[in-house]
């Protein structure tokens, strides 16, 4: 019953894509109020059905309906209900099946927001979504099939993966990241419309550069949410490994940065639109190059991806994506010339320039280190693969020079600055990189690449702040209003301009935070009988004695740990052995005591509960909850950017009085 | 980078040559870091066989060597610092030395990654022990061990499913 409900969902919903794409392209080559309507109830019907699908099949995950392909596959009566909706995007058919749902929602969300505004393009941008829309449709209808009947069901099923199982931020994580992949569909929808339209004025801009800031958002937080898991629950004592999963996300968000970047050029000077589209339309194909890179199996063996389910479909997807992307950039070049030159490198404009070169030549070192191994083993059969020292060898001089780019570019001029205005636009900031420095060499930085680092941010830290803090100081000063009143005002007046200073200064202190942790932890692996001691920097460690715990869907073996610190016993901590149920080998999980300073990070190497002897991987792990902290404050930036509502009608925004406020310049 | 506007037009010709020239250099200067970057990083994927073939080239290579652990090959020193197994495909086998505790899983007969390198006197120098969470994996039937499959079910298991 369900799995035939299941099939005519997904049936319908790839009959309604495709139909919505075609609709929206006729009424894109004859304009009609009508077309356009019907494109627009089409997207919103694509998206119901897809909602649909993915709800019953957590309604028959939850029921344990193992007569569905997918549950047999995945579920489990022995697991718990959250897990069991987790579960959804546990595997290859469920995580379609969600990237579907995540589609539709994004799909309708943008269809109601562009509404009647931009009828010359909004057809074109709507069949275009339908198209993906359509595609992922069949991948469900077909390759990725999650609704197939199981004619025997099994009495029971294996369950997801444990390593799933084994915590919370695997309940956030996927669905960050397929909000962040998937919402790049949207602005390449909107790039492509305007390109055959032909409507490349302005206009075009504002709905692509807030629709390319959602899904920035959302992958900025999922890409660090992925690093934060595998530090919690890989136990290994790092958070990033530069593995083709970790780069398929970084890739995008590389692109999709400096998108956001290039359009403000584009916004100011009318330069810059075909490599701004061309980065939004690489941002997009770097998505579908993600998934497959992750989904098909690619990188187990070049030769094995045409077996998997979805790879050779993904990867058609992907070269015509490319095609259709180049073709269109190609045919419309004579409508993307810039309508001014840039200015020199003396200014702003310059730096924007600058940025986006460098960050274009890391999306290019990253994309290369994860795709040679694929091709050398496709021409000559070696298997291999590029080893982290190469990534982060290109990474640290890329990294700190985008790093004090953002800091000289904000405090240079729009246009042409002279002599004097350079020096006293960027000589005050060295005070900050000073600060900074020296406080690093007090606490014992003793890494060049680190130093450099920080006296870099020291450097961005100043301007950042600073561009922050002078229309407050303006408004107090000019208007009289407190200090509470001015952030509401200046936020509500450039939202803009505050949310981008509030995302500098959140990658400052990621970039900090990871140079600092990278470098300066310290390690240790020790053996220890029940009762014996360890020491590790400030703490020592006492090995208590082990216990099995049960749960219901997992045994576990608990390592009790007592950290003292000079002296004073601080807590008692326990990585433990989960030995789930349906499976047959056990996983590690660390324990982790996330301090101001540094992380105490305990991992259990192995564990005899007969002998009550303990093998245990202890690290110092310094700044790794900076980290996060870095991330929120980089997510509530977007959010301040994409506040208020764009609907808000422009009115309520107070006039301005004369020079008071600054303009918004991000 | 173009030039400014208010430079003579020749001089922002000239200029602008000298911008396309940096950027030659430049690019070609970065393409010369990345190969250079990449091809000192390089880590093969081997099994004892495929390593023994390697014969020399595996000296000083980073190597990830798959395969089983022999029976009855594992020696466990005193203290954290010394193991010993063979890692074995069924056709031959390699002598592995490896610094620091076995994980938990480690025993005969499991399909292990141990990454490190060749040493000029024969034995196998480990620095990374990864033990196979896979449950599906079992060795095929004729003794012979499917590296790739053994490799591809330990990536997964760490980090596949991941995304």
């Amino acid at each position: 019953m369900i799995p035939g409900l299941g099939r005519a969902l997904v049936l319908l919903a790839l009959l309604v894509a495709t139909g919505g794409a075609l609709v929206g392209v006729a009424a894109a080559l004859r304009p009609s109020g009508a077309g356009r309507e019907w494109t627009r109830r089409l997207a919103y019907a694509f998206s119901a059905l897809m909602v649909l699908a993915n709800l019953l099949m957590v309604y028959a995950l939850l029921a344990r309906d193992f007569s569905v392909s997918y549950v047999a596959q995945v579920g489990s009566r022995q697991v718990p209900d959250w897990v069991a909706v987790v579960s959804l995007w546990s595997s290859l058919e469920g995580s379609i099946l969600f990237w579907g749902a995540i589609l539709g929602v994004f799909v309708a969300t943008a269809t109601w927001s562009l509404g009647e505004r931009h009828p010359e393009y909004a057809p074109w941008a709507t069949a275009v979504w339908l198209t993906c829309g359509a595609f992922f449709a069949f991948l469900l209808a077909g390759p990725a099939h999650p609704f197939a009947t199981v004619a025997i069901p099994p009495p029971d099923g294996p369950g997801p993966n444990p390593l799933l199982q084994n915590h919370l931020l695997m309940i956030v994580h996927p669905p960050f990241l397929y909000l962040g992949f998937v919402g790049m569909t949207i602005p390449f929808g909107l790039a492509s419309a305007a390109l055959l339209a032909g409507r490349l004025g302005a206009d075009f801009l504002r709905p692509l550069r807030t629709w390319l800031l959602v899904p920035w958002v959302f992958l900025t937080v999922a890409i660090v949410l992925g690093g934060w898991w595998a530090y919690e629950v890989l136990g290994w004592g790092g958070y990033w490994a530069w593995d083709p999963v970790e780069n398929a996300s970084f890739l995008p968000w590389l692109t999709a940065t400096a998108a956001l970047h290039s359009a403000l050029l584009v916004e100011r000077k009318g330069v810059l639109k075909g490599w701004t589209i061309t980065l939004v339309q690489a941002s997009f194909l770097l998505t579908i190059l993600g998934t497959f890179m992750t989904r098909s199996g690619v990188f187990n063996s070049v030769h094995s991806f045409t077996q998997s389910a979805i790879g050779p479909t993904l990867l058609a997807f992907l070269a015509t994506s490319l095609v259709f992307s180049v073709a269109l950039l190609a045919t419309r070049v004579d409508r993307l010339a810039g309508e001014a030159t840039l200015l020199g490198a003396r200014s702003r404009d310059g730096m924007f320039l600058l940025n986006n070169l460098l960050l274009a030549l890391f999306t290019f070192t990253v994309l290369l280190g994860t795709v040679f191994p694929l091709v050398v083993e496709a021409v000559r059969g070696v298997q291999m693969s590029v080893g982290r020292p190469y990534f982060d060898r290109m990474a640290a001089p890329l990294g700190v020079a985008l790093l004090l780019l953002m800091g000289v570019g904000p405090a240079l001029p729009w246009g042409t600055a002279t002599a004097g205005q350079l020096r006293k636009a960027l000589l005050p900031p060295l005070a900050g990189a000073l600060a900074f420095t020296a406080l690093g060499l007090a606490l014992g930085v003793r890494n060049g690449w680190t130093l450099v680092t920080l006296a870099f941010g020291g450097y961005t830290a100043q301007v950042t702040l600073r561009e922050l803090w002078l229309p407050l100081r303006q408004r107090m000063s000019r208007r009289g209003e407190g200090l509470a009143r001015a952030i509401v005002e200046t936020q509500r007046q450039s939202r803009r301009r505050t949310g981008a200073y509030v995302v500098h200064a959140g990658v400052v202190l990621i970039v900090i935070a990871i140079a600092v942790s990278s470098t300066m932890g310290y390690d240790t692996e020790v053996r220890l009988r029940a009762g014996e001691s360890a020491d590790i920097g400030p703490y020592r460690l006492t090995f208590l004695g082990a216990d099995q715990v049960r749960e219901p869907h997992r045994t576990s073996l608990v390592a009790r740990v007592e950290v003292a610190r000079d002296g004073r016993p601080v807590a008692v901590l326990g990585p433990r052995m989960n030995h789930y149920d349906t499976q047959r080998e056990p996983i590690g999980t660390p324990a982790v005591r996330t301090g101001f300073g540094h992380d105490l990070y305990l991992s259990i190497l192995n564990l005899d509960p007969a002998t009550q002897t303990l093998g245990l991987h202890a690290l110092v792990n310094p700044m790794v909850g900076w980290i996060w902290i870095a991330t929120f404050v980089m997510a509530l930036g977007g959010v301040l950017a994409l506040l208020p509502s764009r609907r808000r009608p422009a009115a309520t925004v107070p006039a301005a009085a004369p020079g008071a406020a600054q303009p918004e310049t991000p | 980078m173009s030039a400014s506007s208010d430079v003579a037009p020749a001089a922002r010709g000239r200029n602008r040559w000298f911008a396309v020239a940096a950027l030659a250099v430049a690019g070609a200067a970065f393409a010369v870091i990345t190969a250079g970057g990449i091809g000192e990083n390089l880590v093969y994927y081997w099994g004892p066989t495929d390593l023994h073939a390697a014969g020399d080239k595996a000296v000083g290579a980073t190597i990830r060597l798959g395969g089983q652990v022999g029976e009855g090959s594992v020696a466990v020193g005193e203290g954290v610092s010394s193991l010993e197994f063979d890692v074995v495909d069924g056709k031959s086998k390699v002598h592995v030395k490896a610094s620091g505790m076995p994980p938990q899983m480690f025993r005969d007969g499991i399909g292990v990654v141990v990454e490190g390198t060749m040493t000029r006197d024969g034995h196998f120098e480990g620095r990374k022990l990864m033990v196979s969470h896979d449950n599906e994996y079992r060795a095929p039937g004729d003794g012979t061990v499917d590296v790739k499959a053994l490799m591809r079910s330990l990536e997964e298991g760490a980090e596949g499913e991941a995304k």
